[in-house]
């Protein structure tokens, strides 16, 4: 068992936000009612396109206040204690494009706002591409047990 | 009809209103008389709005056949026999290639269609035709919740369906709050990826013409309309000239506030409520029912996603989290070392 340089509880908020965002993004694409998914006991909600793009809203808003939070304690606090692992710098810099590429996500998606196709195409693909890219590096770094944002300097 | 309409006038009524337009004598025209009708819209004119005036229907159907004849080349040629979708009792392929002439209604070969109301009101009776097609809604949910950015709004106004990057969900028919656009199986990028587990073809709906407003031309419903039933512009004098309108005539408007508005305004002289009653709705026939914004909790939810990361700022900063953050760095809280994403 690793000891971390941080609590726990924030560790936790911050996966339970990104994994709940990766299942409700997941769920844009119109496939809960084909595969029953919708029609498991309490799993309805998920053949609500309207209702998942909200929880999708709510749980971005979740993620930017404790990413927020961090970036102040990391400034305020951390910066001269602890240091980035590699993994730790890769997924920040992933974490950078996605919460980019959402919050344009969202701002195209207001009233009076019209941007050029081929920009929305982009973000769209920025943005899912990351998350697969995410994925794929969380995974990578479960597997070899070096999942730890940053460590002691 | 168009065709008899040039040989009369020796003109056509599009290169005329395009000469107007191009050698600036829509000057000359009477200043009470709005641009909005004389001139083909222009890229700088921002988001275009039609008004469609009711009163003038006469339900003849040169606009739907016009409709087809401008769209020919972007209709579906589907690849026969289908995939065999998984789960087979919950994804089933839908065709509409052996019933390219159904008419009564929106299908991938028809994207605009005639809708019939015969009503009494206030002792009259009234004989409605409504060309019913995509609202090009000015906040489209189709587009906003396509996963994949095949469905957008162009800065014309235009809400189009990429062909070649849409997977046939039909999200955007379920989130439509007229469920308007119509699927085709057999075609599109889903056949390239997995045809039987994910995807079911390509939606299709009205794009404007926008290769003819591209060109500086009227769409194909508009020019070939004998009764000048459609006016295109800019959104700002379309709906000033759809109040005045419907004022000039006592009437009613359709549209103007739909789903928080929308580039498709409808003036009739008899109300909605009596139209969407006498109308036939169904699959593929959109009813005329008051629609509320459906984007207007993710308006508001957009600024919560803004508020949010300054809330914690605010929280690093005044203590409450930074005592929270503080509490764990002594070292005394453990981690498995595999709970992070």
């Amino acid at each position: 068992m690793k000891v971390r340089p941080y609590p726990a509880w924030i560790t936790r908020l911050y996966v339970f936000a990104m994994a709940a965002l990766a299942a409700t993004g997941m769920m844009q694409m119109p496939l809960t009612k084909r595969y029953f998914i919708s029609d498991i006991p309490g799993m309805a909600w998920t053949s609500d396109f309207f209702l998942v793009h909200k929880v999708h809203y709510l749980l971005a808003a979740l993620l930017l206040f404790v990413i927020a939070l961090v970036a102040v304690h990391w400034f305020r606090y951390w910066y001269e204690r602890l240091v980035l692992t590699p993994m730790g710098m890769a997924r920040v810099v992933i974490l950078g494009g996605l919460v980019v590429s959402g919050c344009l996500r969202v701002y195209r998606n207001l009233p009076d706002v019209s941007l050029d196709p081929s920009i929305i195409l982009a973000i769209e693909w920025v943005h899912l591409v990351l998350t697969m890219v995410m994925g794929g590096v969380a995974l990578a770094a479960l597997l070899m047990k070096c999942s730890a944002y940053a460590k002691r300097g | 009809m168009a065709n008899e309409k040039k040989i009369m006038t020796g003109v056509s009524r599009r290169g005329f209103l395009k000469a107007l337009s191009v050698g600036g004598a829509g000057m000359l025209i009477p200043s009470g008389v709005s641009a909005v009708q004389e001139r083909v819209p222009m890229p700088s004119d921002g988001e275009l709005a039609t008004l469609l005036d009711l009163s003038k229907c006469i339900g003849c159907g040169e606009c739907v056949r016009a409709c087809r004849e401008s769209n020919a080349a972007k209709f579906p040629e589907p690849k026969k026999p289908f995939p065999d979708l998984v789960p087979a009792s919950r994804a089933r392929a839908e065709d509409w290639s052996d019933n390219r002439d159904v008419d009564d209604r929106l299908t991938p070969y028809n994207w605009l269609f005639l809708q019939n109301a015969q009503v009494e009101y206030e002792g009259e009776s009234y004989d409605i035709n409504i060309p019913r097609r995509c609202m090009h809604c000015q906040n489209p949910p189709c587009a906003n919740l396509c996963p994949f950015g095949a469905a957008n709004k162009q800065t014309n106004g235009i809400t189009k369906i990429s062909d070649s990057l849409c997977m046939g969900g039909a999200k955007c028919r379920k989130v439509c709050p007229w469920h308007i656009p119509q699927r085709q199986s057999g075609v599109g990028l889903y056949l390239d990826i997995m045809p039987r587990f994910a995807g079911n073809g390509v939606m299709y709906k009205c794009d404007r013409c926008y290769q003819l407003l591209d060109k500086g031309e009227l769409p194909a419903c508009i020019s070939a309309c004998p009764e000048d039933v459609q006016t295109i512009g800019p959104r700002h004098e379309i709906v000033a000239r759809a109040k005045a309108l419907a004022k000039e005539m006592n009437g009613f408007i359709y549209g103007l506030d739909e789903n928080g508005g929308t580039n498709t305004i409808y003036v009739s002289p008899v109300p909605f409520k009596l139209l969407n009653k006498a109308v036939d709705k169904g699959k593929g026939k959109p009813h005329m029912k008051p629609v509320i914004d459906v984007m207007a909790d993710e308006t508001n939810l957009a600024t919560a996603t803004l508020l949010a990361p300054l809330a914690g700022v605010a929280a690093g900063f005044l203590g409450f989290g930074s005592k929270l953050l503080k509490l764990g760095e002594s070292g005394n809280e453990t981690n498995g070392g595999s709970d992070e994403s």
